[in-house]
């Protein structure tokens, strides 16, 4: 954003109006729908207001992010953990009542916390979360480790009350305790969610740090308020990231950053083979009880195949002899961690209007035609595996949800090739 | 058709992606001819635009070396007259589809014939392009057509699409896009039914292929609204067991690798797929120690 202090801004007004117009909302209306409404105004060439072209911005995010990855699986082979144990620590002490973030910090947390965890279950769905909340100086397991987000989001939703000081020794003391229990395959890490500016500790927080350095469990901090020195010192010495929300969104953003699973560090986890159960549905109408409520139910359980006992619901960890249960989907959705697709490249929209692509100008995706986006020239990605080529949302469904290329998936000869390599 | 903005969607318009299996070298082989599908099938078709004048249409072909879009009743490119013998939807959709079939057998290479298999059709990649076409519909606005897709598959599952198929179901999953499935094979496809299970829509096998148009008309025509009210074909139960890596058997009990997610019958002490070394099992003791936390 380039600001021309000389210009005066009021005889623009009315042009902004055409142009968000089509916008839903006017200016006016928005100033009152949200906060902080001229940050969504921006200056054009000739120094009109505009609204912030944020498709662009968007793709721009989301091109940068992939190539981050992309760099990171380029340099070795990655191995990513894809059994986690983690723990959500979200601090309920008085500064999470602040109002910096609207309506308060706390709010905001109990927002992304939701949308955290359902994203981290579909992601991650062999993984477990645990809840704790540091409130008045000690910390308290809201839920154990499980696999069930409603659960979670349930527990934490009734507990949205904030008051006294925040101990991060407690909070990390309470979790190791629990995490050294959990099996030696599993990543064990901790984020933070932390509003306070200080920690109020029993003892020596440095050594709390050590052991859990020594027990290899990740921690990373995102911090409300302002960077402290040390959550930095935490989360550098157990190898996690730390971070500083500005808003809400960035907020958002980082949190979910920690959806996808982390690239498994081979002394943080061993590699071991896990005895699994593949329940089988059992038929609809007969009658059982289920060891998960303890209660008779009609239909539509799960039978261990190791105990016979009913569950409810899959995956899950037979309550009676301890095996994991999973149906086969589970173990699929993970799998695209470990075939990611590459990053698309992008095309200039020079070359998109040469005569050799003129018959291929619309999206192989979803046959949006790519030239009439707007005034502005189209953008368009193509595969570098089967040349073809998509728009910018495809680009982006591709990538994030779909995670299959549809021009290499309908080419045999392009799949025999990827077979082959 | 007027663009979307104007309309005003009611909670039973559809739109409807429909991927149409053209392998060549399963209809070769079936009791059926393709034309005789084929008519029964454009009825159906016919028939989904008749039902409101505002649902959509959009059918992909899914050939054995490549799929393509053959029919959108939204794109302004179909509006050829219509011929004094037939509609336009049923002659834009013919036109295309023999283009597509002919281009499809040019792709094909001469190896595939040799081995004497069936090869699968490509239906990894017509859920994908379905996918896509799907999440424009999603952008178009808040009031957008309600979508499902629907497949018309005969030929056997493709093993080497297990990943990219089970990725397309868990998209459409997550966006609440339900595929039903119409199966006229021989066999059940475990693909189709767990698409199916997983995101909520319809399996089902006609058991008699004369009647293909009353089965797509009574089952398949129903908008997901008035699914609600009406008594569908249940599934009979999908067999979610997971198949070994090592003998390709399916089994209820086994190893899976923790770093790559492998499955195998039996202990190994290297993983084939990804080639970490297991170390020492100490899953009986990790399970008696969650056994004393639960307690």
């Amino acid at each position: 954003m380039s600001k021309i202090p000389e210009r005066p801004l009021n005889g623009d007004v009315e042009d902004d109006d055409e142009d968000e117009a089509n916008d839903g909302l006017e200016a006016w209306e928005r100033t009152y729908a949200e906060d902080r409404s001229w940050e969504d105004l921006q200056e054009d060439e000739s120094g009109l207001l505009r609204p912030i072209d944020d498709t662009a911005i968007y793709h721009a995010q989301y091109r940068r992010r992939l190539r981050a990855l992309a760099s990171t699986a380029a340099t070795a082979r990655i191995q990513k953990g894809l059994i986690r144990y983690l723990y959500v620590v979200v601090d309920l002490s008085k500064a999470a009542s602040e109002r910096d973030f609207r309506p308060s910090r706390m709010a905001v947390i109990g927002r992304q916390v939701e949308t955290f965890i359902r994203e981290f279950f579909d992601q991650n769905p062999l993984s477990h979360v645990g809840l704790v909340t540091i409130k008045d100086g000690i910390a308290h397991c809201l839920t154990e480790l499980g696999g069930s987000p409603e659960s979670h989001i349930k527990a934490l939703m009734g507990k949205l009350d904030c008051s006294g000081d925040a101990s991060l020794q407690n909070a990390l003391e309470l979790v190791l305790g629990y995490l050294n229990q959990i099996p030696s395959y599993g990543h064990r890490e901790v984020l933070i969610l932390y509003s306070a500016l200080s920690t109020c500790d029993p003892g020596d927080l440095m050594e709390t740090i050590q052991k859990c350095k020594k027990s290899k469990i990740r921690c990373s901090v995102i911090g409300l308020a302002a960077e402290m020195f040390i959550c930095k010192h935490l989360c550098q010495e157990t190898g996690g990231t730390y971070y500083v929300a500005l808003d809400e969104t960035h907020f958002k953003e980082l949190i979910l950053e920690h959806a996808p699973p982390p690239p498994a560090i081979s002394e943080y986890a061993t590699a071991n083979l896990i005895k699994m159960g593949f329940p089988q549905r059992a038929a609809e109408g007969s009658v059982a009880i289920c060891t998960c409520h303890e209660e008779a139910k009609t239909g539509g359980g799960y039978t261990c195949p190791r105990c016979k006992v009913r569950v409810c619901e899959l995956p899950t960890e037979c309550r009676i002899c301890g095996l994991t249960l999973i149906s086969s989907p589970h173990l699929a959705r993970s799998y695209h961690h470990l075939f990611p697709i590459v990053p698309f490249d992008e095309v200039s929209p020079s070359s998109q209007n040469d005569p050799h692509n003129s018959l291929l100008n619309t999206c192989f995706g979803c046959q949006q035609s790519l030239h009439t986006q707007g005034s502005k020239p189209g953008l368009s990605v193509t595969c570098p595996k089967c040349k073809q080529q998509f728009c910018l949302d495809c680009d982006i469904y591709i990538h994030e949800s779909l995670h299959n290329c549809p021009g290499c998936e309908s080419f045999r000869h392009s799949k025999s090739e990827i077979a082959s390599q | 058709m007027p663009s979307a903005p104007s309309k005003l969607y009611a909670d039973d318009v559809s739109l409807l992606v429909v991927t149409l299996d053209t392998n060549p070298f399963f209809w070769s082989t079936f009791s059926v001819s393709f034309s005789d599908f084929l008519s029964q099938v454009l009825a159906f078709l016919n028939s989904i635009l008749l039902l409101s004048q505002l649902n959509q249409l959009v059918v992909i072909a899914t050939g054995c070396n490549s799929c393509g879009y053959v029919y959108d009743s939204a794109s302004s490119k179909n509006h050829a007259p219509p011929t004094a013998s037939m509609p336009a939807l049923y002659s834009n959709l013919l036109h295309n589809l023999e283009q597509f079939v002919a281009r499809d057998q040019k792709l094909s290479k001469p190896d595939h014939d040799t081995q004497g298999i069936v090869p699968a059709s490509l239906l990894s990649g017509a859920l994908s392009m379905a996918l896509c076409y799907i999440q424009r519909a999603f952008r178009s606005g808040s009031m957008h057509p309600q979508p499902r897709i629907l497949c018309l598959q005969g030929s056997a599952d493709g093993p080497e699409q297990y990943v990219a198929i089970m990725n397309a179901i868990f998209s459409a999953q997550r966006s609440t896009v339900p595929i039903d499935s119409c199966y006229i094979g021989s066999n059940n496809s475990a693909f189709l039914q767990q698409a199916s299970y997983i995101t909520g829509g319809i399996y089902y096998k006609p058991p008699q292929l004369d009647g293909l148009f009353q089965y797509l008309s009574t089952v398949f025509a129903t908008d997901l609204h008035s699914r609600a009210f009406l008594r569908l074909p249940k599934s009979l139960g999908v067999d979610f067991r997971a198949s070994c890596f090592c003998h390709k058997q399916t089994i209820d009990m086994g190893y899976v690798c923790s770093v790559c997610l492998s499955i195998f019958c039996e202990r190994h002490d290297k993983c084939s797929t990804c080639g970490s070394v297991f170390g020492q099992a100490k899953q009986d003791v990790t399970s008696a120690n969650s056994k004393k936390r639960k307690a």
